[in-house]
């Protein structure tokens, strides 16, 4: 180095200089897998697009193929929330402020129990357990609901219906949902909550006017990520799901809607040329819907962080 | 069980509130806090409470209603069990409405749909590890650990090729996570700080951990399919499927982690003339190390048990294969899959074959978080909290 001048600049040492450009490119690395993922999907996918219908299981286009896979995707992630959100919930108030605080940590692990548990195992449960549980109770809405178009049956005598493959995603949404809803839960200021109590508030209405309204986005962002995370749950489905491709309502019969994750890998092992193009084009479809949906609850949740600092 | 203001001091017969006897003025019946009331629930202010073995009354009367229903009705154990917290939660706030009040009826009735959210959480937990632990413990022995499933029909085989397959994929898509993740953590907490670069990996980072596995497999696959052609089917495909999976869980847990490092030992690192990059590998990591280790730890049993990708492009065999880059290979997952959903004849030894691969998973996944929760514990810097 030369004399020293007026202004030194920090001097940039190589070390400094490979080690920061390395860490960049891991970063950079992560983006361009991320649109590798898109880029190889869609060319994969698009010799789809002139598949013959022998191909796509009797579908005339790739349109009519993949949209009652669509249907039965969101039929099943929906059902699947509609069961999950209320449980996460209460379980994510217990572990807040619920449970005695010696207790709240051990009760959380065992709910991140649930989430470690392997999706294949959930459908091994799933196929040779909760489904035949769940075919008395079947028969009874039959008997009993069957007046509702959801249980319209006839009803299913092996319990692998549309409902029984929610009720298992349901528990396994179940976890990622309380995870995060609890969290916030806890993040309620104790000021409010205390000034609730003082006012005379009983817990629950402590919980309604302190707790609630402040964590609110988080537990739609908390939804979401559950939303997106059934909308992909491929094994849990595939295994528990005796699926025909139809497009239905009814809930507990023998035909059901399959779903795109689920005809996947259904079908992948055994199919070759224009089918296995066909199988990518859907899962590019999977991907784009459940892009989106993880997109706007990361959004809602980083709004919320904005706003709140 | 408990009512409002649980956070109130002791009211004590010793030393009575001022509260209380004005109350007392105002409701001149309203009776004294007996012993049992009395005894740090709250403060009653002249109302009217039930007593603290309202709740265990109210449950002993409504189980016993359940159960003599249940046999006379011939219900099963879970009928009888919803059918007594239903009476429950009916009968406390009835009771409680006309003892208390709508407000505290309807606190107990959020108590009760609480706490039984709860527990019918809890139902799918025990019944799963039940049905596993029963069907699959009679199956594990020396030789389901060892022999593989090469020339095998009907009884006897093993899970050994599964397993083998199972440790190198996830071991190849661990070491590609690794490195990318961390040094991609680095950058965003040491380098990218607030630059858009650094913003926009971060938030697609998250929206990368809402990737569905399937996708990931197909991914890998359309990926190597350029190069293999169509049909190719490959270990190494799986662990590159599974690290797409594991990256974003390691950059979010190692971020975590680098972030708790203080800036001090930064700033006291800097000022001996230490460049940045050694700081960095020299204090700055060791300091996290535990940390990421635990996140590595959990990253690994969160991917381990993923099944899709590997049915995807790691496809099934019955023999052990060692080379990560030719030929289908075996992975524990997929051989629950395929043992449970094609059993051969007869069904009876592949079923039980899937139960007892499926424990050794269940075993394997809560080990790896048993040891993760345990590295955390064990060498974390005691940060005040």
């Amino acid at each position: 180095m030369s004399a020293s001048t007026a202004v030194r600049k920090p001097r940039q040492r190589v070390g400094d200089r490979v080690f920061s450009n390395l860490t960049r490119l891991a970063g950079l690395a992560i983006l361009v897998a991320l649109a590798a993922v898109a880029i190889f999907l869609t060319l994969q996918g698009l010799p789809a697009f002139s598949a013959p219908s022998d191909k796509l299981g009797g579908a005339a286009n790739l349109a009519t193929y993949v949209l009652p896979l669509v249907f039965g995707t969101l039929l099943a992630a929906v059902l699947a929330l509609l069961i999950a959100t209320p449980l996460a919930l209460g379980v994510a108030l217990v572990i807040s402020h619920y449970a005695p605080p010696r207790l709240a940590r051990p009760l959380g692990y065992l709910v991140d129990l649930l989430a470690a548990v392997p999706s294949v195992v959930y459908g091994l449960w799933g196929l040779a357990f909760v489904s035949v549980r769940l075919t008395p109770a079947y028969a009874w809405l039959e008997q009993h609901l069957g007046w509702i178009p959801l249980f319209g049956g006839p009803a299913s005598t092996t319990g692998r219906t549309i409902l029984t493959a929610s009720i298992v995603l349901a528990i396994m949404v179940m976890p990622i949902i309380t995870a995060i809803t609890r969290e916030i839960f806890l993040q309620t200021p104790t000021l409010n909550e205390e000034a609730a109590l003082a006012l005379g508030a009983t817990r629950w209405e402590m919980i309604r006017l302190a707790v609630l309204p402040y964590a609110r986005s988080g537990i739609v962002s908390a939804v979401m990520l559950g939303l997106g995370r059934a909308l992909g749950e491929t094994m849990a489905v595939a295994m528990v799901l005796s699926a025909s491709g139809v497009v239905t309502f009814d809930l507990i019969s023998n035909t059901n809607p399959s779903t795109i994750a689920a005809n996947i890998a259904l079908k992948f092992p055994d199919s070759t040329g224009v089918a296995v193009n066909a199988l990518v084009a859907s899962g590019l479809v999977l991907f784009v819907i459940t892009f989106v949906v993880n997109f706007a609850a990361r959004w809602v949740v980083a709004r919320s962080e904005r706003t709140q600092a | 069980m408990t009512g409002p203001l649980k956070s109130t001091p002791r009211a004590t017969e010793a030393t009575p509130m001022p509260r209380t006897t004005s109350a007392q003025t105002r409701f001149p019946q309203a009776p004294r806090p007996e012993r049992g009331a009395g005894t740090g629930r709250h403060l009653s202010f002249g109302q009217p409470h039930l007593p603290w073995w309202a709740g265990w009354l109210v449950a002993a009367v409504s189980a016993a209603a359940a159960a003599l229903l249940s046999l006379t009705l011939g219900w099963n154990i879970a009928g009888g069990a919803v059918v007594a917290v239903v009476l429950f939660a009916i009968a406390l706030p009835t009771w409680s409405v006309l003892v208390e009040s709508s407000r505290a009826a309807k606190d107990r009735l959020v108590t009760t749909l609480v706490w039984a959210a709860f527990a019918i959480a809890l139902v799918p937990l025990v019944s799963l590890m039940y049905t596993v632990l029963a069907n699959g413990l009679g199956v594990i022995n020396g030789q389901f650990l060892t022999y593989s499933m090469r020339n095998v029909i009907g009884q006897g085989g093993g899970i050994y090729h599964a397993i083998i397959g199972t440790v190198l994929i996830t071991l190849a898509a661990t070491l590609i996570s690794v490195p990318v993740g961390l040094l991609s953590a680095i950058y965003l907490v040491e380098y990218g700080v607030r630059n858009r670069t650094a913003r926009t990996i971060t938030f697609l980072v998250d929206v990368m951990t809402g990737i569905p596995s399937i996708v990931a497999g197909l991914f890998a696959y359309a990926l190597f399919a350029l190069f293999f052609g169509q049909g190719v089917r490959m270990g190494f495909g799986g662990a590159v499927a599974l690290s797409l999976l594991m990256i974003p869980i390691v950059v979010r847990s190692c971020e975590e982690m680098l972030k708790l490092v203080p800036g001090d030992l930064r700033e006291a690192s800097y000022a001996l003339g230490v460049p940045k990059w050694r700081t960095i590998v020299k204090v700055v990591l060791p300091t996290a190390l535990p940390g990421i280790i635990t996140g590595v730890t959990l990253a690994i049993a969160r991917v381990i048990g993923e099944t899709a990708p590997l049915l995807v492009i790691a496809g099934s065999t019955d023999s052990v294969n060692t080379n990560l880059f030719a030929e289908r290979m075996m992975t524990l997952p997929v051989f629950i899959y395929y043992s449970f959903t094609q059993p051969g004849v007869p069904a009876q030894f592949g079923q039980d074959r899937a139960w007892g691969a499926a424990l050794v998973l269940i075993v394997i996944v809560m080990a790896l978080n048993l040891v993760a929760r345990a590295i955390g514990r064990t060498f974390s810097p005691k940060t005040a909290r």
